[in-house]
């Protein structure tokens, strides 16, 4: 089965509020990740890359929720950069998010309309009607690895002829709940997040939202292609991950026979690199059992945190953009190798001939995805 | 490629009953909603320890897979990774995200937060069943009969998956329902063919034949 177009994409985060912005900004090293005194969202300082404020209309203000209309900023520049029309009946929206407007369960009191207005389907219907989508959007909420579930889900329904383009948008914003509840793990970092340190010590959160425009129709494509994926489950805990790093693996392997690739064709991989101990140890066991350990890899948590349901997209979207630019973006925060398996961790800016990019996610509940884009 | 694909067994509970194949097996009308999930676990001679652990979505969902499996899966005639779960329901795991809330106005709780994810009843079941092929977790208004059948028969027919759970796993506060639909690429006795037709049937409570 042939791959599926990327036509149009958008990056929508603390850094820049386009793709071109957020790269540009990349490659200079620009984090958006900063100490956080806002005691509405934690009792102590936090790091975390957050939205300026000021940026986005508070949500009682307007009809949509700032998670909206976070998605909506986003899908919007993706659309206007394409030619895909939203109410062609061969298009669909999917949406990727974990939490969605869940920060209304801490300013409303709780009754059956805030239960409607916290439905991860009244926000993607919200959305798809104000851009005139005429079929029934389809929600992913999947843990960690929702943005490359999405990716996979509108690939495959591109390939089976039900649809030609699929606009997938992903988004998550940290509010108190989200970030209590990694608090409560003990999972957040003190300090800006370091992927695949020797002294790595938890996440940083962040929050975004992406968009990424697949097609069957070369038309107007850019030259990178979705090739093909896969999702497995560890089947061994759900919040921690499988001790042998056995089911990425899996994940890893079945996306390459998808793609009718081999290991040595793989260029670079941006890894989901959260920066916990257990992540970065599983999936530098799994890179290094799917024959990967010399293939430039990078994680872009130190730039984006963790940005939970937009972190697929967002990351996918980074690594497409370094095919086009033939240029692999350092992993921020990383100084000294302190994984098991050691990687060929990307320190610097890297320069090269790159083909085929490989993106993996984790994620609780034992899942595991991943993806690969291709340069025609 | 186009396999011919087969719902080999189905459950429905809901309304404090469990029914297996348009069999009734269980009926509890006297207890809440923990109360009736407890019965249904101590009813069929269940044990597995974690089952206290799980917060009320995962409880039913688990439940209703144990009852789906139970003589109806020879799951040795399957590598663990051909075996997968595509899920959805309409609330995510909003019951639970509730308590969850409740719990940060004092103490968070951990062993709450970890179940503030729809698709982490998708995880129990694949722990209990060592099942490791796709999984996916969709959120939709309704139970979107005419999706999960495209989505589940494409993962079939490209050989993604050899057998799949897929179905509808819902629960906030007193309103339940799941239904799970067993699907292979083998026609058993009581098989009938995997359509949307067929599973909506099932869903609405009514025998197929």
């Amino acid at each position: 089965m042939s791959g599926v177009f990327i036509v149009s994409d958008n990056i929508l985060s603390p850094i820049g509020l386009t793709t071109s912005k957020n790269f540009g900004q990349l490659k200079k090293s620009v984090s958006g990740i900063q100490k956080h005194h806002d005691t509405a969202l934690s009792d102590q300082p936090f790091y975390a890359a957050l939205f300026d404020q000021s940026g986005f209309i508070k949500d009682s203000d307007h009809k949509y929720t700032r998670f909206e209309q976070l998605l909506m900023a986003s899908i919007s520049d993706a659309l206007q950069n394409s030619s895909v029309d939203a109410g062609d009946k061969k298009t669909v929206l999917i949406i990727s998010s974990t939490k969605g407007n869940i920060s209304l369960l801490e300013t409303e009191s709780y009754n059956p309309t805030i239960q409607k207005r916290i439905s991860l389907p009244t926000s993607a219907k919200l959305v798809a009607e104000y851009f005139g989508f005429i079929n029934q959007p389809v929600v992913v909420s999947n843990a960690c690895i929702s943005g490359i579930m999405a990716i996979l889900t509108g690939m495959r329904l591109i390939q089976s002829g039900q649809y030609e383009n699929a606009v997938i948008a992903g988004a998550d914003v940290i509010s108190k709940f989200v970030l209590s509840g990694f608090q409560s793990f003990q999972a957040i970092s003190p300090g800006p997040c370091k992927p695949f340190d020797v002294n790595r010590d938890g996440i940083s959160l962040g929050e975004g939202a992406a968009t990424i425009i697949l097609s069957a129709n070369p038309k107007n494509a850019q030259g990178i292609k979705v090739m093909g994926g896969a999702v497995s489950n560890d089947a061994n805990h759900i919040s921690a991950p499988s001790r042998t790093g056995a089911e990425l693996c899996q994940a890893i392997t079945k996306t390459l026979d998808n793609a009718h690739l081999l290991a040595t064709d793989i260029d670079f991989i941006s890894a989901h690199g959260t920066a916990t101990i257990y992540n970065d140890e599983m999936e530098a066991t799994a890179i290094t059992l799917a024959n990967l350990q010399t293939v430039p890899v990078n994680s872009l948590k130190g730039y984006y945190g963790h940005t939970l349901g937009a972190a697929g997209l967002i990351e996918s979207i980074v690594s497409i953009h370094s095919l086009k630019e033939n240029l692999v973006i350092p992993t921020l925060g990383f100084n000294e190798t302190g994984t098991t398996n050691p990687l060929n961790i990307c320190t610097d800016l890297l320069s090269g001939n790159f083909t085929n990019c490989l993106k993996t996610a984790s994620g609780f509940g034992g899942c595991n995805a991943a993806v690969v884009f291709s340069k025609q | 490629m186009i396999a011919e694909k087969y719902i080999t067994s189905g459950c429905l509970i809901s309304n404090h009953t469990v029914y297996k194949n348009g069999e009734l097996l269980f009926v509890n009308k006297d207890a809440d909603v923990p109360g009736f999930l407890l019965s249904v676990y101590k009813h069929f001679d269940i044990n597995y320890s974690r089952f206290y652990k799980m917060d009320n979505l995962s409880k039913l969902g688990w439940l209703a897979s144990e009852i789906l499996l139970k003589n109806s899966f020879q799951k040795e005639n399957y590598r663990p990774e051909d075996i997968g779960l595509i899920l959805s329901n309409a609330n995510s795991s909003l019951d639970t995200d509730q308590k969850y809330m409740t719990s940060v106005k004092d103490i968070p709780s951990p062993l709450l937060f970890v179940y503030t994810l729809p698709n982490i009843v998708t995880g129990e079941i694949c722990i209990r069943n060592n099942f490791k092929g796709e999984d996916a977790f969709f959120v939709f208004d309704s139970f979107n009969a005419d999706f999960i059948e495209n989505y589940v028969s494409s993962l079939l027919d490209n050989n993604i998956l050899q057998a799949c759970i897929c179905g509808w796993v819902e629960l906030l506060g007193d309103e339940y329902k799941a239904a799970l639909f067993l699907v292979e690429k083998l026609k058993g006795n009581e098989a009938v063919s995997f359509t949307k037709e067929h599973m909506n049937k099932i869903f609405d409570d009514k025998k197929i034949n």
